[in-house]
């Protein structure tokens, strides 16, 4: 009994021991991520615009390009350039598109990566405009500065009987020559003084599915408790799946420096009734983290704890 | 013949105690000190701090832990992984070490993924 009682007082002491040795505090910190691309090179940052598709009721170039610098404004030590929107999908159908050959020869297969573009005359406070361009007379539009080598300017045709809607990605993949376009890049580059240039493909389409959702129904049992209980239901929904491609491109050589695909997609039951509007901006808020990351160093939040 | 051997043990063992409880008692101060600093956001005295600390007690599983933290937050997480790996050395069964290193390794991994290390 002496003995119990002996073990009984030793293992409290040795807790009571141990409960006061390991004092400890639970302390907020913040884990800095270095950013994935080494930016250091760049002062300034070009979003151009984006090869987009998909849903009718979202200009998903627009609105990427305004979210994108909305966001590096705030969160990224480098300066935006404010500029028009390049229409990239004219852009690169008219790449895609092969060269109209003199009377009498055979047309030569156009080789994406290099077929010369033409570029819209730049525009905004950031654009070099060029002293020694003309000066346009009065009531006319000024000409565009001049440009050489394979990136000489021709102005998109913008002829209807070539547009087809972009629907899925089958239909950006002709498109998408225009990013190993170094001689176009470069050429924008030396337009906004060698920025950083994010371009890329957005896709933004609508989408249905049907399938067995889980949701909780609550009840009340025999005593009046509240219950839930998960049911399994037969669901029609419909949503939006959004697919970027942010591509980045130094603008000193033209060339892509890094390229990161994502894919989020948002359903709603059928009795909501969502805009795709704010539907894009919800699945477009879920990348914005990820995309600043590649830019700049983003800090993660938590908590550890700090021990005695 | 055996109670004399405990005896002497006992002995060696109270001799060496001073020098171990006073290295361990200087190294406490310097993780107390550390804890304060850190709660004031002063992360690189903190840093200071628990090296001194692990390097007066090199068996200080707190201490480890503390700078493991600390170096995180400073974005160094080699040395973080380091000092984690040396106190769960020390004190593998100790909870909070394990949930510390857990939290730290889902970020250093993810980090890893994007970098392709």
């Amino acid at each position: 009994m002496t003995g119990r009682i002996a073990v009984l007082a030793s293992s409290a002491a040795l807790a009571l021991t141990i409960a006061g040795c390991t004092s400890f505090y639970e302390i907020p910190i913040e884990t800095p991520i270095q950013p994935k691309m080494d930016v250091s090179p760049f002062q300034r940052v070009l979003i151009a615009g984006f090869i987009a598709g998909g849903s009718d009721d979202v200009d998903a170039n627009l609105e990427t390009v305004r979210l994108l610098r909305s966001q590096l404004r705030s969160k990224s030590p480098l300066r935006v350039i404010e500029a028009d929107v390049l229409p990239l999908v004219e852009l690169a159908r008219e790449q895609d598109r092969p060269e109209q050959p003199p009377a009498g020869q055979p047309s030569a297969p156009a080789d994406p990566a290099s077929a010369p573009i033409a570029l819209p005359p730049p525009s905004g406070p950031d654009a070099t405009t060029g002293a020694d361009a003309p000066q346009a007379p009065a009531g006319q539009e000024p000409a565009a500065p001049a440009r050489s080598g394979s990136a000489q300017p021709r102005r998109p045709s913008g002829d209807p009987q070539h547009v087809v809607r972009i629907k899925d990605e089958k239909d950006l993949e002709p498109l998408e020559g225009i990013f190993a376009n170094v001689d176009f890049w470069k050429k924008l580059g030396e337009e906004y003084q060698n920025p950083l240039i994010v371009t890329g493909t957005v896709l933004f389409t609508p989408h249905a599915r049907s399938g067995f959702v889980q949701r909780e129904q609550e009840y009340f049992d025999s005593l009046g408790r509240r219950r839930v209980v998960p049911v399994r239901t037969y669901m029609e929904r419909k949503g939006f799946i959004l697919r970027p491609k942010f591509i980045f491109i130094d603008g000193r050589t033209g060339t892509t420096i890094y390229s990161e695909s994502f894919r989020e997609e948002i359903l709603y039951s059928p009795q909501q009734s969502t805009p795709a509007l704010s539907s894009y901006f919800e699945l477009m808020d879920r990348l914005i983290p990820s995309f600043l990351s590649t830019l700049s160093t983003q800090k993660i939040r938590g908590s550890r704890i700090l021990l005695k | 013949m055996f109670k004399r051997m405990v005896f002497a043990a006992c002995l060696v063992a109270l001799s060496a105690a001073p020098s171990f409880a006073d290295a361990r008692s200087d190294a406490r101060d310097q993780v107390e000190f550390g804890i304060k600093v850190a709660q004031k956001g002063l992360w690189r005295e903190a840093v200071y701090r628990w090296e001194r600390a692990t390097a007066l007690d090199p068996s200080y599983s707190a201490a480890f832990n503390n700078l493991a933290i600390a170096y995180e937050h400073e974005g160094q997480f080699d040395k973080a992984r380091e000092a984690y790996d040396k106190a769960i050395e020390l004190d593998p069964n100790n909870a909070m070490i394990r949930q510390n290193y857990d939290l730290f390794k889902e970020i250093n991994d993810r980090t890893n993924r994007r970098t392709g290390k």
